[in-house]
């Protein structure tokens, strides 16, 4: 009997037990335990939420080990934590550290202009943002066991991850319909191999997991981004910058489980209190915009 | 025979897809109305805590306790055997479960992500061929009650394990294609209990 790490199996399968569900962005023991008490499937550990990344600027790099560290003693539910994108190194640690999956983010400062993390290389598995299909062929083709839309973090504005969910949705189904002597074409304009379009074009889907991040701030988007496709939910600034994180968090788990009820989205919203105040994306200026880093 | 699978969060669909394939059409469960459709009921793989969440606020924690206390035939995998266990450790605070079945189970007992693992495996439904078993985040089981079978083991920790009519398995047969396990709870575990009732 010979017992094998962190095959392709292990890592995608990780991210189907995540399905249906809300994983919440903290940066301490006390939001860790507030977000698995609201029954959020999962937290990202880090330092900054992105909506004070974007405040106060300067480089946002990998968390402390300390801090990561107390959040996995805190909760029983997986840790995650971003590595910024092309930091192999920053991977490393975080994969010494045990965490359950990392987050090659772009809410984080670049380490690498060109190449993203190989991410075949590691145990852990990874999750890539994605603003479109081409994206998350390439990341997948990397070694992402997991996708998410990129979206406009740290704003509260779910426009960009609304239109990301449709941009890779309309994608998928654009290439459902094509011939197979179209494909070659397809996969060259995706920029993406081959062979994962062909896939695609068969399946319907992404061979993996499909979350979407970006802005999403109130149980409404939540279920929003469920009936666009989404198998699950990041909310990153959404929950801890508001008013209420308790019934918040509780509040969007509920949304995202019953998203095609309408009457229980109803009652998830009442009585939250202010939510995160908010930035308009078409407000950002273009080199503060975070969903454009990442090739 | 009507099986549902509890659909408030996990990878529901895997299970669905599998007992699809075992000639079943299953129902997805949310609400009490629709548990009370079903004659037997698959818990899937997600996050205990996070189901077990759902289950109260949505008013399905008691429902479901009082099924499978008055016999419904269920399956658990992972998660799902976490939700049967009688007694769990490791847990969060105060986690509840549905219980029923009379076993230790220890959450996370394999360790993190970075030591899920896959591995072939023997199962005793009487083939000697083994099973491809995927662990992710896996528990398992340390002790059993009287009643209690085990059906597989890693390392003489049980994995698998049934009474008359629960049965789980600390690994995940719905991810691989192969639904020797699904097929074993419709016709070994499930129908035999329904019949008896009849």
């Amino acid at each position: 009997m010979s017992e094998v790490k962190g095959t392709g199996r292990v890592k995608r399968g990780m991210a189907e037990m995540l399905k249906g569900g809300v994983i919440m962005d903290v940066v301490n023991a006390e939001q860790a335990k507030i977000a698995e008490d609201a029954g959020a499937v999962a937290v990202m550990a880090l330092e900054r939420v992105p909506a004070d990344i974007r405040a106060q600027g300067g480089v946002a790099r990998m968390s402390d080990p300390d801090m990561i560290e107390k959040i996995q003693a805190a909760v029983s539910i997986p840790v995650m934590a971003k590595a910024r994108i092309g930091h192999f190194v920053e991977a490393q640690v975080l994969q010494s550290l045990g965490v359950d999956y990392i987050d090659e983010s772009e809410v984080l400062t670049p380490a690498d202009y060109e190449n993203h993390i190989d991410k075949w290389d590691f145990t852990v598995p990874f999750v890539c943002g994605a603003t479109n299909l081409g994206e998350a062929l390439r990341r997948i083709n990397e070694g992402a066991a997991m996708i998410r839309s990129k979206g406009e973090a740290g704003t509260g504005d779910v426009s960009n991850a609304m239109q990301h969910m449709r941009k890779i949705g309309g994608e998928i189904r654009r290439l459902s319909s094509m011939r197979e002597d179209e494909l070659y074409v397809a996969a060259k304009e995706l920029q993406a191999p081959y062979e994962l379009v062909k896939e695609i074009a068969q399946t319907g889907k992404l061979p993996v997991v499909l979350f979407t991040a970006g802005g999403i701030a109130t149980p409404a988007d939540a279920a929003l981004m469920m009936s666009m496709g989404a198998d699950g939910v990041f909310i990153g600034s959404g929950i801890f910058k508001s008013g209420n994180p308790a019934q918040r968090a509780a509040a969007c788990v509920k949304a995202t489980t019953f998203w095609n009820d309408a009457k229980v989205v109803a009652d998830a919203s009442r009585g939250l209190g202010e939510a995160m105040v908010g930035i308009n994306v078409a407000d950002l200026p273009a080199p503060h915009r975070l969903a454009d880093r990442g090739w | 025979m009507k099986v549902g699978v509890l659909a408030l969060q996990g990878d529901v669909r895997e299970h669905v897809s599998a007992l699809i394939a075992c000639g079943i059409d299953p129902i997805q469960v949310r609400r009490v109305n629709e548990l009370a459709e079903v004659d037997a009921l698959v818990l899937p793989g997600g996050e205990s805590t996070t189901i077990v969440q759902l289950a109260q606020i949505f008013g399905l924690f008691e429902p479901i306790k009082n099924r499978i206390a008055s016999g419904m035939p269920v399956y658990g995998s992972c998660a799902g055997m976490i939700l049967l266990a009688d007694t769990i450790l490791d847990a969060k605070e105060g986690q509840k479960t549905f219980g029923g079945l009379d076993i230790t189970v220890r959450r996370n007992a394999f360790g993190r992500q970075v030591d899920s693992f896959e591995s072939d495996i023997t199962f005793a439904d009487g083939s000697t061929d083994l099973i491809k078993a995927v662990f992710i985040r896996a528990p398992w089981v340390e002790k059993i009650g009287a009643n209690v079978q085990v059906l597989a083991s890693v390392d003489s920790h049980p994995v698998a394990v049934r009474s008359q009519k629960l049965l789980a398995t600390s690994f995940h047969p719905e991810l691989t294609g192969d639904h020797r396990i699904h097929r074993y709870f419709i016709e070994e575990v499930a129908k035999p209990a329904l019949e008896k009732v009849k």
